[in-house]
């Protein structure tokens, strides 16, 4: 009963708390408001006509909503992995970053969620797919596993912060009795969540440029790099905009992090451009279109070759501790790594599967305007869930917001 | 089936065949002939009623809500009352395969007066079972096709597939002679006259494989295998996520990308629930041998089309049937055998 009545309070403060905030915040949540109303007009507009709304067809079946799903699950499962260092071996340096990391989380996963939803074309009979009154195709689609895995993650990644800051805001000390356990579980599922994803494409013997074994470690690699990068540039932000204090050691640390991820991705995908090329076969087909295109159809090459450049520079630069212990450079190398690995793990990943299709026709995929503004959408919706999570954490933290005993 | 009975060389990948036929790996619903229930039918069952609860929940809901005003309210007329139930009872209604007759019945009776109440016109639907010792296959005869498209046409009859977006669920490969099966660069949308010189031609459709990985990755088993071998959907269970279609090696798959639209006089009144009924906008469709054809004893649309007698198609099961005779007489392959999909759909040349 009490602890019911602490997170009633607590919700009341994280109210005040959001609705609170000096004018670049009020312009930053009203343009965020503004980007989701606007997708979701555009989404209402893709309900009524049908996916037919959107730049997929028969030929390219998944385009830009199943490639942002990937590569946010990818985020989520990263921003977690921050949380050993902090809890388990009791690295001060990492613990505010872990609290960031837990947020950017349930972002990313409600993100997830909200880009497999747009992507259904019956969102109004998703209940099919709730275990007890549908049918779930458990264990045998992986899609199944992954709605699971998902939902867990979310479960986890929501009851662990929310215990600590319960306990930080009756200004108490979290016991780490009770939140050790989940930490590790959640660790094991981060990688769970990522590994599950990429299965989801590993397994179709339809698709050879997926059916591929080092497509799970490549995601793992890819979201190790991506994930703590765009930690790294958050963390930055909120120390620029509030009190609450980062030290710059930990932004180094997370940084080694970013570093070795994006060099064992590098590596990976040598390894995967060596397999294509040096001794092309039918399958290398679709690689051959992401990276030079198939008969004069082209519309991968800049995506792919920007993502290339940045990653490659980005990598080598990040390598030599001098330049990476320069913040100012590490900030701008973070933002290249993360749009290379947005485009390598999304476009660059989930269309060339449908191209060329299972007869060797080449369909090309553009996303219309109604698809772009739903994607903006989901995104500002990502960003506004973070921020009033962050702000409230933060608040809590720093002990602005307490529980005040009546 | 029974391995005795395979006619057809297949690979051995270590899978462990399940000994029911059937590969939606249960035997309740249209897959059933027991009429005891075992213990697996039983926990299938609860579904069924949790969904019912799961409808009187929601329903309590949008009462309070005041959003059933059309199907409540005593001012509105009956028929529209009806639509609206049926509308609601349809909404609400399990997953086909594990239906019991009566409310197979049911939903037939609901989804033939619909279309009465908003066309006036009639169509009869059948949810006919697979009967015992049937195992459909099919048989292309590469020599003999032209490329005349007559099936192409006939299947998009039959099955009342969308006119708008021109769907169609055969493909005419149009190759060049003389660089064998090169699929890459053949064209499977030509118009022009055919037979063209220095060309031959090949159809691909649904091959309705023995070990079909579209209905593994389905999230909701809206797709399954019938015991007659035929992969269908169940349009109205399915979600519309495409992994199937992902999963499909052989472009077999349809989607819904938009609402589909036959002009009423050209609707196919003839129709199975797993067949050719008309279908939604967000859901997945392909061929399946004209169930509503195949089960009644007939060939399918496309069979009986082909002016050259390029297509056979027949019960594999049956020892004195066209296919087998093809099967164990002509030098028969299958496309992308390497995948394990086994598919019951052979190519031969005279
Ligand atoms: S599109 Fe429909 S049939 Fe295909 S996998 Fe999804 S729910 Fe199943």
């Amino acid at each position: 009963m009490k602890t019911l009545k602490v997170f009633r309070s607590l919700v009341k403060d994280a109210m005040l708390e959001v609705t609170h905030g000096n004018r670049a915040y009020h312009i930053w949540m009203a343009v965020l408001s503004f980007i989701m109303l606007f997708g979701m007009y555009n989404y209402s507009i893709q309900l009524d006509e049908g996916l037919s709304a959107t730049g997929m067809t028969d030929r390219v079946s998944w385009g830009l909503y199943i490639s942002n799903f990937t590569f946010l699950v990818g985020v989520a499962a990263a921003a977690v992995m921050l949380v050993l260092p902090a809890y388990v071996l009791k690295n001060v340096d990492f613990k505010q970053a872990v609290l960031i990391g837990e947020g950017l989380a349930v972002a990313a996963l409600l993100m997830c969620l909200a880009f497999v939803v747009a992507d259904m074309g019956g969102p109004a009979r998703l209940w099919h797919m709730i275990p007890g009154i549908g049918v779930f195709n458990f264990p045998n689609s992986m899609l199944a596993w992954d709605v699971i895995v998902l939902n867990g993650y979310l479960f986890i990644n929501i009851t662990i912060p929310l215990y600590i800051l319960m306990m930080r805001y009756q200004g108490k000390t979290p016991n780490p009795k009770v939140y050790i356990p989940g930490v590790f579980l959640s660790v094991f599922w981060a990688v769970g969540i990522h590994m599950v994803t990429a299965f989801l494409y590993q397994g179709l013997q339809a698709r050879p440029f997926w059916n591929n074994a080092l497509l799970g470690p490549r995601f793992l690699a890819s979201a190790f790099a991506a994930g703590p990068a765009l930690i790294i540039i958050v963390l930055a932000i909120i120390r620029k905009f509030t009190s609450f204090k980062v030290p710059d050691t930990t932004i180094k640390k997370i940084s080694m992090i970013v570093t070795v991820a994006a060099q064992i991705n590098l590596i990976m995908l040598i390894s995967e451009l060596f397999k294509e090329f040096y001794a092309p076969t039918h399958h290398s087909i679709s690689a051959v279109y992401l990276f030079f295109g198939l008969n004069g159809k082209t519309a991968l090459l800049p995506w792919i070759w920007t993502s290339i450049s940045l990653n490659v520079i980005a990598t080598i630069a990040l390598t030599f501790h001098k330049i990476r212990n320069n913040l100012k450079i590490l900030y701008v190398l973070c933002g290249m790594l993360f749009v290379a690995i947005w485009i390598e793990k999304g476009f660059g990943l989930i269309v060339p599967g449908f191209i060329p299709g299972p007869w060797g026709k080449i369909a090309e995929y553009t996303p219309t305007f109604v698809e772009i503004s739903v994607t903006l959408g989901i995104w500002a919706m990502g960003a506004f869930i973070f921020t009033i999570l962050a702000k409230t954490g933060i608040a809590v933290e720093l002990g602005q917001r307490v529980y005040k005993k009546k | 089936m029974s391995n005795e009975n395979k006619k057809w060389f297949s690979l051995n990948l270590n899978r462990s065949k399940k000994t029911d036929s059937c590969g939606c790996g249960n035997n309740s619903g249209s897959c059933s002939d027991q009429k005891e229930k075992d213990g697996y039918d039983q926990i299938m069952d609860v579904p069924m009623d949790r969904r019912a609860a799961f409808k009187k929940i929601t329903a309590g809901f949008l009462i309070g809500a005041g959003a059933v005003n059309s199907s409540c309210s005593v001012i509105s007329g009956d028929e529209s009352k009806e639509k609206a139930n049926i509308e609601w009872e349809e909404y609400f209604k399990g997953n086909y395969k594990l239906m019991t007759n009566e409310e197979k019945d049911k939903t037939v009776d609901r989804l033939t007066r619909s279309y009465e109440l908003r066309t006036g016109k009639n169509l009869s639907m059948s949810s006919k079972d697979a009967e015992e010792d049937v195992l459909f296959g099919y048989a292309f005869n590469i020599s003999k096709c032209q490329g005349y498209m007559d099936c192409v046409n006939a299947c998009v009859e039959e099955n009342n597939q969308d006119r708008a977006t021109e769907m169609q669920y055969i493909r005419i490969h149009e190759m060049d002679e003389g660089k064998g099966f090169n699929f890459e660069e053949s064209d499977d949308n030509y118009y022009h006259e055919v037979p063209a010189d220095g060309h031959f031609y090949m159809g691909t459709q649904c091959f309705h494989c023995d070990n079909p990985p579209c209905v593994e990755v389905c999230p909701v088993q809206a797709t399954w295998k019938e015991k007659d071998g035929i992969v269908v959907i169940d349009y109205d269970w399915c979600i519309g996520c495409r992994y199937c279609m992902a999963a499909c090696p052989y472009d077999g798959r349809r989607f819904n990308w938009k609402t589909p639209e036959v002009p009423e006089k050209e609707v196919n009144k003839k129709q199975h629930y797993l067949g050719n009924r008309l279908r939604k906008k967000g859901v997945m469709e392909k061929c399946t041998f004209c169930i509503q054809r195949s089960r009644e004893g007939q060939n399918p649309a496309c069979v009986e089309a082909c002016p050259t007698g390029s297509r056979t198609f027949g019960n594999l099961l049956d020892p004195k049937s066209n296919i087998r005779w093809i099967l164990d007489n002509k030098k028969v392959f299958r496309l992308k055998e390497d995948l394990g999909t086994e598919p019951k759909f052979w190519y031969y040349m005279d």
